[in-house]
């Protein structure tokens, strides 16, 4: 059938390009989650305090991003970045060059999941008390200070959900680079599995080693949510 | 921006939307009705069956779409060649498009994420409902088909409208299969003209049309359910 012992081993012959590949999945994936949150929180914070104009920008970048399929803005985004990037350093009179698979693959991805960390980061942010912040600014807290000390342990309680929500989801949407033919785990897993013709056995090990990143990972947001909730009280 | 192309290409691009609304409704309807039993089990089932329903949606949910659909596609259909009954079966012109494995694994996809959400509803719905429905004397099947179910498909119904469009933008991984659906067809026509950004420009307004059909078509079904609040 599927499982014969022969397909054991071929798993244990390629075991270094399967973990390899999911260590660059864990690596695209983490890299482009902080820079995704990076531009959440600023997102957030325009949608929040900013003017008109940049509100509006704030609200296209979300609407449009949400509302598009991941593997179509991917695709677009991969195009658009590496030749925009070209155009710029050609009229700038250097030598176009061929950009870094790993680092598109991190900043598409990453700025995909800003949009979806804005609404996320700004849903937090606004479900903290008003007078909290209100109490902190009667303090005569600085604007960095009162971000530090009073909004950020405070919003968290209601973000790390949505954030945890927010990884899974890029651990899985990393798969979408294979499209444009970054070598992450998925690509690697087909390649191996094309090589080898024992394409059940990969892909099920690939699903393997996906399913345990998300299991490991639910794992220690609940552990991260336990903590940031320290001080609340308990529900039912 | 050159859009000379657009004539020619205009059937593909028709063909491909057709494509993408046969995907979405197959995989709803289907991976609903599958959605049903996988979250009732896990509320009432014995524990077995608990547990494998359980395990279907973690496994769904934890691993990428893209992996399940290559899983199915190459894995089962490198499998089934081998069996000369199935090669010889009416069912074979089916099993060797990439449409099927497709429409197979938004199927199970949907069934997975929507089962974990009837699950909770299920276990939303009042206890005392069910109990006065039981002291009235329906039988378990008459609860279910008068009460239990009616009550927890309208405490889904307004997260079905984000569900469906999730589903919508999860199908251009089709495309990778060989269905050339409507992101299939902005992908022939860059092979062809070499136009990279004018057909995903055109796709993505397309996707933004349909995205907005839905939302509007979920409101409209939802004003029309009766609500006490």
């Amino acid at each position: 059938m599927f499982f014969a012992v022969t397909n054991w081993e071929l798993l244990w012959l390629w075991k270094g390009t399967l973990f390899s590949g999911a260590l660059s999945t864990i690596e695209i994936s983490f890299l482009a989650y902080l820079f995704g949150l990076t531009l959440g929180l600023g997102g957030a914070m325009g949608k929040i305090t900013g003017g008109k104009y940049l509100k509006s920008v704030l609200e296209v970048y979300t609407t449009l991003i949400r509302s598009l399929p991941e593997l179509l803005l991917i695709v677009m985004l991969y195009y658009l970045g590496t030749d925009t990037l070209n155009r710029i350093l050609q009229g700038l009179g250097y030598e176009a060059m061929r950009i870094n698979g790993f680092t598109a693959a991190v900043v598409v991805l990453g700025f995909v999941m800003g949009a979806y960390a804005t609404e996320v980061l700004r849903g937090a942010i606004q479900a903290i008390p008003v007078g909290q912040i209100e109490a902190a600014k009667a303090y005569g807290m600085s604007p960095f200070l009162r971000f530090r000390r009073i909004i950020l342990p405070a919003m968290l309680p209601y973000a790390i959900p949505g954030m945890s929500n927010l990884w899974l989801n890029i651990t899985k949407d990393s798969a979408l680079v294979a499209v444009v033919g970054y070598s992450e785990l998925t690509l690697q897993t087909k390649q191996a599995a094309g090589t080898t013709k024992a394409y059940f056995t990969f892909f099920c090990a690939a699903a393997l080693l996906y399913l345990i990143i998300s299991l490991v990972s639910l794992r220690l947001f609940g552990e991260l949510e336990r903590y940031v909730r320290r001080g609340q009280p308990k529900l039912g | 921006m050159d859009f000379s192309w657009f004539p020619h290409y205009l059937p593909m691009i028709i063909y491909g939307i057709w494509l993408t609304l046969n995907l979405l409704v197959i995989s709803l309807v289907i991976g609903f009705i599958l959605a049903v039993p996988i979250g009732l089990v896990q509320v009432t089932g014995p524990r077995w069956l608990k547990w494998i329903a359980a395990g279907f949606c973690t496994v769904i949910r934890g691993t990428p779409l893209l992996v399940q659909l290559w899983l199915l596609y190459y894995g089962l259909g490198s499998f089934f060649p081998q069996i000369p009954w199935i090669r010889q079966s009416f069912l074979w012109p089916v099993l060797r498009e990439g449409f099927f494995y497709a429409g197979l694994a938004f199927t199970l996809s949907f069934a997975g994420y929507e089962g974990a959400i009837m699950k909770g509803a299920f276990l939303s719905v009042p206890k005392g409902e069910l109990e006065a429905a039981r002291a009235f004397g329906m039988s378990p099947w008459t609860v279910l088909r008068r009460i239990w179910l009616p009550r927890a498909f309208r405490i889904v119904l307004p997260t079905l409208g984000g569900e469906v469009i999730l589903q919508l933008k999860a199908t251009p991984i089709a495309a990778t299969v060989t269905v050339i659906e409507l992101y299939g067809a902005s992908y022939q026509i860059r092979q062809d003209t070499y136009r990279v950004y004018e057909p995903l420009l055109m796709v993505a307004i397309i996707y933004l049309a349909l995205t907005y059909v839905i939302t509007r078509a979920f409101n409209y079904i939802e004003r029309q359910v009766p609500q006490r609040r």
